[in-house]
């Protein structure tokens, strides 16, 4: 698989789990989202996307990799290289 | 670890989830049969979310078990525990509010009525304390002395919160049993560190066992849960530090359905009885094709043992009160044959309270077996290795449980226990009793076919009504049959432990028990009646008799007996009630039956009768009426 491919699996995956946490079947997402664009994404909304990341793509995000992300681009990032190994 | 195991997975559940969203009215009976798949809990909060927005704060119309008001109280987040509970009770067709504390504010909010906790008015309350705010004070330097006193003050706080919920809300409480999230520090011996928190934890667990059976209190153990689950699957300790959640989210599905299991109980709404299919369920291979030697069951071979275990489950099932029946499809001979001929087999004939083997659809088989036995299909759970099967039954029969199972045996037992399909708060002599009064019906039913008419069938049972006014030994069977009585219930009135006590020293009220013997043996409470007196009338708030005593005469018996008793307190006239529900249309006409006079009839079919107690006699039957 491309490192393309990859990323486009990832971004296909995490709508689906953004669409389900915040309700919304026609929510779309994009790298430089951020907490701040989406009406609702408070410190729950925060848990629930990332526990979901962990069951969906079978990771462990730590605190200092959660603490770390600013927008929807860097948990794409964190993802690829935990799936990566 | 999968959570919910018991429950069959929910495929395309977003896709179906945004189909319901957009349904638009009345998704309840979709959302229930939807609930009863597994979902995780971002599908549960959406559930939760379309079951909300739909219904408003209004329960749907015509449930069987009254809408519960829930509080759920503690010193750590919990939000995220409120729609996961609400799901669980979507789960077994009962609708829960919730109400949580404002964060660490559960005394405070408990003492002060004017408090958002009272504005709830909250019919049952649920203590949720995490472990680190109850183990502030313990720590590895403790001696002895310092645990012990540690301990007790930790008791003390719980006693506290408990009596003052009693007292500002008598409803029934729950307490949630602590998590052991403490890490050890000295090791596998760790009860030797007086002041271990793990094991003050484990302390106070245990202390809250003798506590609750003391107080009345219902546990919700998820220390049990966790034993099995292991801790990784109900805590992490960094989302924790990140939202105090004490139960991860992901926990959260299985978390509600413990919390739910336990308020189904208390209202008499736990499935009652287990449907077991036969080849590769309770034995392996088919006995119709193999034969009596050729089926696989008892010691000496792995799969046969498997087998064995199934079987030894149901029985101790059976023997706490659970009803065991047959669904198979085979000739009825042949899927005898095992109970009454093979040295292996566990379960005897007389375990078996009804027992249908033939060609038909196993739907058809669960309907006449629920007919036969006089419980709702409500009540009913189905284990069959069949996925073909177990598919027919959820898709024609929604509401009878069918725990997903494979193909391997030895996990069945473990399976049905963590489904808590068959949750009790405690037994009744009638629990011990029950498959025995099955078989005795049957033997009723033999004298039936064999008496040539009805009186003479009624004569030869020999019956006798034994009647007492509510006591605290019959408390908690009395509640049962309040809580769970559908069909033969003029007023369908459902009432608490508390409302109970309350009727036993009301001297303007009277509330009996009825046990029916014959010559079969003991057919256990069957009947409660509860009369108020204003003035001169006595009005039956409730008359409610199981369905197995139908058509032997007990209702005029049990008229004879209210008159007698409302005569004592010096009425006279009675005044019966009949509220219409979805299941109890039998009882339509039940005062009309007796010789009241219809005074009053709504539209909607509510209607009032009385009787005139100065002129009344009472109808001769076959049944001798005492006092016991």
């Amino acid at each position: 698989m491309t490192t393309h491919e990859g990323q486009d699996k990832i971004y296909a995956e995490l709508t689906e789990i953004f669409r389900e946490v915040f309700m919304d079947d026609d929510m779309t997402i994009a790298p430089e989202l951020t907490a701040k664009d989406v009406p609702g994404w408070d410190s729950f909304k925060q848990i629930e996307i990332m526990v979901s990341v962990e069951e969906r793509f079978g990771i462990k995000l730590s605190t200092r990799e959660i603490d770390g992300m600013k927008c929807v681009g860097d948990l794409a990032k964190a993802v690829a290289s935990k799936q990566g190994g | 670890m999968q959570h919910l195991r018991w429950l069959p997975a929910a495929a395309d559940a977003r896709a179906r989830l945004s189909t319901l969203d957009r349904a638009g009215s009345d998704v309840w009976a979709q959302a229930r049969a939807f609930a009863g798949t597994r979902l995780d809990f971002v599908a549960s909060n959406r559930l939760d979310a379309i079951v909300q927005r739909n219904n408003g704060a209004a329960p749907p119309a015509d449930l069987a078990a009254p809408p519960v008001r829930l509080a759920v109280l503690g010193s750590s987040t919990l939000s995220h525990l409120q729609a996961p509970i609400r799901v669980a009770g979507l789960r077994r067709g009962i609708w829960i509010t919730t109400y949580e504390n404002n964060y660490g504010q559960y005394l405070q909010e408990l003492l002060d009525t004017d408090s958002a906790l009272h504005a709830f008015k909250p019919n049952a309350i649920l203590f949720a304390f995490d472990a680190r705010s109850l183990t502030q004070a313990v720590h590895a330097a403790m001696d002895a002395n310092g645990a012990e006193a540690a301990l007790k003050d930790a008791e003390a706080l719980i006693l506290q919160c408990w009596q003052a919920a009693r007292n500002r809300f008598g409803c029934p409480l729950m307490q949630q049993t602590l998590l052991d999230i403490f890490p050890s520090v000295l090791g596998n011996n760790e009860h030797r560190l007086p002041g271990s928190r793990s094991w003050f934890v484990r302390e106070l667990n245990f202390s809250l066992r003798r506590l609750a059976d003391t107080h009345g209190v219902d546990l919700v153990a998820v220390d049990q849960a966790v034993s099995q689950d292991g801790l990784a699957a109900w805590h992490d300790p960094a989302l924790w530090h990140r939202s105090k959640q004490e139960v991860s989210p992901s926990a959260g599905p299985a978390y509600g359905d413990l919390v739910a299991r336990v308020i189904a109980a208390r209202l008499g709404r736990s499935y009652k009885c287990l449907v077991l299919d036969l080849d590769n369920t309770l034995w392996g291979g088919v006995v119709g094709d193999d034969g009596l030697e050729g089926i696989v069951i008892g010691q000496g071979s792995p799969l046969g043992e498997g087998f064995v275990a199934v079987q030894e489950y149901a029985r101790e099932l059976a023997r706490r009160g659970v009803i065991l029946a047959v669904c198979s499809k085979n000739d009825e001979a042949n899927a005898r044959e095992p109970f009454e001929k093979h040295p292996d087999m566990v379960l005897r004939p007389a375990d078996i309270a009804c027992f249908r083997a033939n060609w038909d659809d196993k739907a058809a088989n669960l309907r006449a077996i629920a007919a036969e036995l006089n419980i709702g299909l409500d009540s009913l759970v189905f284990l069959d290795d069949n996925p073909f099967e177990r598919n027919l039954i959820r898709e024609h029969l929604p509401m009878v449980a069918v725990p997903e199972v494979g193909d391997e045996p030895a996990l069945y037992p473990a399976i049905l226990a963590d489904a808590g399909y068959f949750e009790s708060l405690g037994l009744t002599e009638e629990d011990r009793l029950r498959t025995a009064q099955y078989q005795e019906n049957r033997a009723r039913e033999q004298l039936r076919a064999t008496s040539s008419d009805i009186e003479g069938y009624l004569r030869g049972l020999d019956m006798k009504l034994i009647w007492k006014r509510f006591d605290s030994v019959g408390q908690q069977r009395i509640v049962q049959l309040i809580n769970k009585t559908n069909q033969f219930n003029l007023t369908t009135r459902r009432y608490t432990d508390d409302d109970v006590t309350a009727i036993m020293a009301d001297p303007n009220a009277f509330g009996v028990q009825l046990r029916l013997l014959d010559r079969f043996g003991d057919n256990g409470i069957i009947g409660i009646v509860i009369g108020r007196k204003t003035d001169d009338v006595v009005l039956l708030d409730t008359w409610l008799m199981s369905c197995r005593v139908l058509g032997r005469q007990v209702e005029p018996a049990t008229l004879a007996l209210v008159a007698q008793l409302s005569r004592e307190m010096g009425a006279s006239r009675l005044r019966g009630e009949y509220i219409p529900t979805k299941k109890n249309a039998m009882v339509r006409d039940h005062y009309a039956k007796l010789g009241f006079s219809v005074t009053a009839c709504d539209p909607d079919g509510h209607s009032t009768a009385e009787l005139a107690l100065p002129g009344f006699e009472p109808t001769p039957t076959f049944i001798r009426v005492t006092e016991g």
